[in-house]
C-alpha cells in the first residue's frame, strides 16, 4: 500500500508540474496532459511493484538464512498475493473514499446532465480494479521469479488497457465490459499459476475432500 | 471566553506537563533488550542458583548434574533461537502496536469529522501566545516559529524536571503529579467530550445519569491505569486518554504552529533519546539500573508484565532446566515483593516442566511485549486529526497520513529489533506523515479530483 502511495505521489507530482507549466484554458491540451498523467502513473505503479518485489526478495533471503529448517515462514506466492491486495486496496480506497463521503451528503446524481449511474459504475470499476491488482500481483511476481518477461509485459499491457478503457467513460459499456473480461482472464491465469487446476475446482465445487 | 481560557490554563498546566511527560516517554522501552540481556545474565544466575539449589536438596543431585550438563549446549542453542525469535516475533509486535495506534487514530478522526466543536477556533493555550491572524505570511510564519519555541522549551523544562525528580527518588511527588493529571483528563476532558458529542447528536442526558457515567468511567480509569486491572481495559483507557489529549491539541493549536510543533518535537525526540545526556535516555537508563518499570501511566505496553518489571520474568524464565525450578525461583524472589507477581509467574511456569524448550520460549515471548510511550500515540493522532480537519475535507489525505505513520512505526520497530535499545518512535513516522500530508494535499488532490470528475481510473 505504501509503495502504491509513493508511486501515486510521484506521478501526481509530474502531472502537477506539467499542468502548472501549461495553459489552463486550453481544453484539449489539458485532456492530453491528463492522459499523459494517467499513462505515466500506470507505468510508475508497475515500476514500484517491481521495486517492492525486489525488497520482498531480499526479505525472504534474510528470513531463510535465519530460519532453522531452511525455508521461510511465508512463501513468495503469499507475498505476491498480499502485495497485490495492498496495491488494490490502496488504489480502491483512494478512488472511492471521497465518493463515499460525498454520497453521505445531500445531492442529486447527474443533475447537470452527467450519467445517473455515476456511483454504481464507480463502485463496479473500483471493485474490478482491486481484483485486478491482486491478480496482477500474483502474475507479476511469478514472472519475476521465473524470469518470464512476457508475463510482466502482459501485466503492464493489461493495466494500460484497463486504464485506457476508462477514457471511454461515460460510455460505460466500453470500460466496464473489457475490464471484467480482462479480470476473468487474469483470474484464471493467476489461479493456474498458483497451482490450481480444473480438477481442484471441480473437487471444491462438489465438496469432495 | 476569558473564564474558559482561564479554566483551560489551569487544566492545561498539569495536562501539558503530562503531555511533556508523555512525549518524553516516547521511546519504546526495549523489552527486547532487557529480555536478551537479562536472559544472558539470567542464565548465569540460573546456573549458579541451580548449583546451590542442587547442593541444598540432596535428592535432586541427579537432576542437578543432568541440568548442569545440559546447560552449556542449550545456551548456545538458545542464542540462535533468540535471534530468530526476535525477527519472527517482531512481526507480531508490530501488529500488537498497529491495533492501538489505529484505534486511537480512528477515534480522533471520527470525532473530528462529526463533532464541530473540535474544529472551531475558540482561543489558544497560554503556551502558544502568538496569534496567527496576521495579514502577512512572513509574520504568520514568525509567530508560529515563536509558538513552537515556547512550547518545546516548556516540554524540555518539564521533562528535565521529571528526570530530576526521578533521579532523586521523589516518587511520591511524581505519583501525585501523574494522578492529578490523569484525574483531570479522565474527568474534566471526558465531561467536555461527552457534552459535545451529545450536543452534536442532539441527545439529552440529565445530570444524575451524566454524573454516574462520568464517575464510573473516571474511577475505573484511575484504578486501571495507576493500580491493577485487566490488561485490555488498561490499554483501552490509555488509548482513550491519548485520543482526548490529541483532540485538545487539535482544537487549541493554531494551524501553522501545529505543523511546526510536530516537526520540532520529532527532532527533540530524536535528540532526547539518542544523545548521551538526553533526559529521556537518562530516564530509561535510571529505570533500568534500578530494575523498575517506568510509570505505567505514561507507557502503553502490549503485554502484561508491568508490575513485575522488565528484567524479572525473563531472568526467571530463561533458565533452561526445568527440574530445580522452585528452589531457583525462591532464591530470586526475595528482592521483589509483589506477591501477585509471584503468582503470575508461577502460573506461567507450572505447565513448563513438561514442555520442550521451543514452546517455553514462545510462551515467554507472548508474555513480553513492546512498549510505546503515550506521547507517541498523542502526536500521531494529532497529525492524522489535523489532516482530517484541515485538508479541505479530503479523506485521501487522512488515509495517506495514516498509512505513512504506520509504515514509519514498522520501520521504527524494525530498527528496534536491530539495535535493541530504546529508540525514539516519533521522528520517522512524523516525517513520513508530514511529507505525505503536504504532498497529498497539494499534489495528489488536484490530480485525483480531476480523474474522478472524468471518471478515469489509474
Amino acid at each position: 500500500a505504501f509503495f502504491w502511495l509513493v508511486s501515486l505521489l510521484l506521478s501526481s507530482l509530474i502531472w502537477f508540474i506539467a499542468v502548472k507549466a501549461s495553459d489552463p484554458r486550453d481544453e484539449p491540451l489539458q485532456r492530453g496532459l491528463l492522459i499523459f498523467g494517467v499513462v505515466f502513473s500506470v507505468l510508475l505503479q508497475e515500476v514500484f511493484r517491481f521495486l517492492y518485489y525486489k525488497l520482498l526478495r531480499k526479505a525472504i533471503e534474510g528470513l531463510v538464512a535465519l530460519s532453522e529448517d531452511g525455508c521461510s515462514p511465508i512463501s513468495i506466492q503469499q507475498m505476491a498475493y498480499v502485495a497485490g491486495v495492498g496495491f488494490g486496496l490502496m488504489s480502491g480506497a483512494f478512488s472511492m473514499i471521497n465518493l463515499l463521503a460525498d454520497a453521505l451528503g445531500p445531492g442529486t446524481v447527474g443533475i447537470h446532465g452527467d450519467s445517473q449511474l455515476y456511483f454504481l459504475t464507480s463502485a463496479f470499476m473500483t471493485m474490478v480494479l482491486i481484483f485486478l491488482h491482486t491478480f496482477w500481483g500474483i502474475l507479476f511476481f511469478h514472472g519475476c521469479e521465473h524470469r518470464r518477461w512476457w508475463e510482466i509485459a502482459a501485466v503492464v499491457v493489461m493495466h494500460l488497457a484497463v486504464s485506457g478503457s476508462t477514457f471511454c467513460n461515460p460510455l460505460y459499456v466500453g470500460s466496464l465490459v473489457p475490464s471484467y473480461l480482462l479480470m476473468a482472464i487474469a483470474a484464471v491465469w493467476a489461479y493456474l499459476l498458483s497451482g490450481g487446476s480444473a480438477q481442484n475446482v471441480r473437487r471444491f465445487l462438489l465438496c469432495k475432500s | 471566553m476569558i473564564t474558559f481560557m482561564n479554566n483551560s490554563d489551569s487544566e492545561e498546566e498539569p495536562c501539558n506537563e503530562r503531555t511533556s511527560l508523555m512525549s518524553a516517554e516516547s521511546p519504546p522501552v526495549p523489552s527486547y533488550q532487557d529480555g536478551l540481556q537479562a536472559s544472558e545474565a539470567g542464565e548465569a544466575q540460573a546456573h549458579r542458583k541451580r548449583r546451590t539449589g542442587s547442593s541444598r536438596s540432596p535428592n535432586n543431585t541427579a537432576d542437578g548434574d543432568l541440568s548442569d550438563l545440559g546447560v552449556p549446549v542449550r545456551e548456545s542453542a538458545l542464542e540462535n533461537e533468540e535471534e530468530e525469535l526476535t525477527l519472527k516475533y517482531g512481526a507480531k509486535h508490530v501488529i500488537m502496536l498497529f491495533v492501538p495506534v489505529t484505534l486511537c487514530m480512528i477515534v480522533v478522526v471520527a470525532t473530528i469529522k462529526s463533532v464541530r466543536f473540535y474544529t472551531e477556533k475558540n482561543g489558544q493555550l497560554i503556551y502558544t501566545p502568538f496569534s496567527e491572524d496576521t495579514p502577512s505570511v512572513g509574520q504568520r510564519l514568525l509567530n508560529s516559529v515563536l509558538n513552537t519555541i515556547i512550547m518545546i522549551s516548556v516540554i524540555i523544562v518539564m521533562t528535565v524536571f521529571l528526570v530530576l525528580l526521578y533521579k532523586y527518588r521523589c516518587y511520591k511527588f511524581i505519583h501525585g503529579w501523574l494522578i492529578l493529571s490523569s484525574l483531570m483528563l479522565l474527568f474534566l476532558f471526558t465531561y467536555i467530550y461527552l457534552g459535545e458529542v451529545l450536543k452534536t447528536y442532539n441527545v439529552a442526558m440529565d445530570y444524575p445519569t451524566l454524573f454516574l457515567v462520568i464517575w464510573n468511567f473516571g474511577a475505573v480509569g484511575m484504578i486501571c491505569i495507576h493500580w491493577k486491572g485487566p490488561l485490555q481495559l488498561q490499554q483501552a483507557y490509555l488509548i482513550m486518554i491519548s485520543a482526548l489529549m490529541a483532540l485538545v491539541f487539535i482544537k487549541y493549536l493554531p494551524e501553522w504552529s501545529a505543523w511546526v510543533i510536530l516537526g520540532a518535537i520529532s527532532i527533540y525526540d530524536l535528540m532526547a533519546v539518542l544523545c548521551p545526556k538526553g533526559p529521556l535516555r537518562m530516564l530509561v537508563e535510571t529505570a533500568q539500573e534500578r530494575n523498575e518499570p517506568i510509570f505505567p501511566a505514561l507507557i502503553y505496553s502490549s503485554a502484561m508484565i508491568w508490575t513485575v518489571g522488565m528484567a524479572k520474568p525473563d531472568t526467571a524464565a530463561r533458565g533452561p532446566s526445568h527440574q530445580t525450578w522452585d528452589s531457583a525461583e525462591d532464591g530470586r524472589e526475595n528482592h521483589r515483593s509483589p506477591s501477585h507477581a509471584d503468582s503470575r509467574m508461577s502460573e506461567t511456569r507450572s505447565p513448563v516442566p513438561t514442555r520442550p524448550i521451543t514452546s517455553l520460549e514462545e510462551e515467554e515471548s507472548k508474555g513480553r511485549g513492546v512498549k510505546l510511550g503515550l506521547g507517541d500515540f498523542i502526536f500521531y493522532s494529532v497529525l492524522v486529526g489535523k489532516a482530517a480537519a484541515t485538508a479541505s475535507g479530503d479523506w485521501n489525505t487522512t488515509l495517506a497520513c495514516f498509512v505513512a505513520i504506520l509504515i514509519g512505526l514498522c520501520l521504527t520497530l524494525l530498527l528496534l529489533a536491530v539495535f535493541k535499545k530504546a529508540l525514539p518512535a516519533l521522528p520517522i513516522s512524523i516525517t513520513f506523515g508530514l511529507v505525505f500530508y503536504f504532498s497529498t494535499d497539494n499534489l495528489v488532490r488536484p490530480f485525483m479530483d480531476t480523474l474522478a470528475s472524468h471518471q478515469l481510473y489509474i
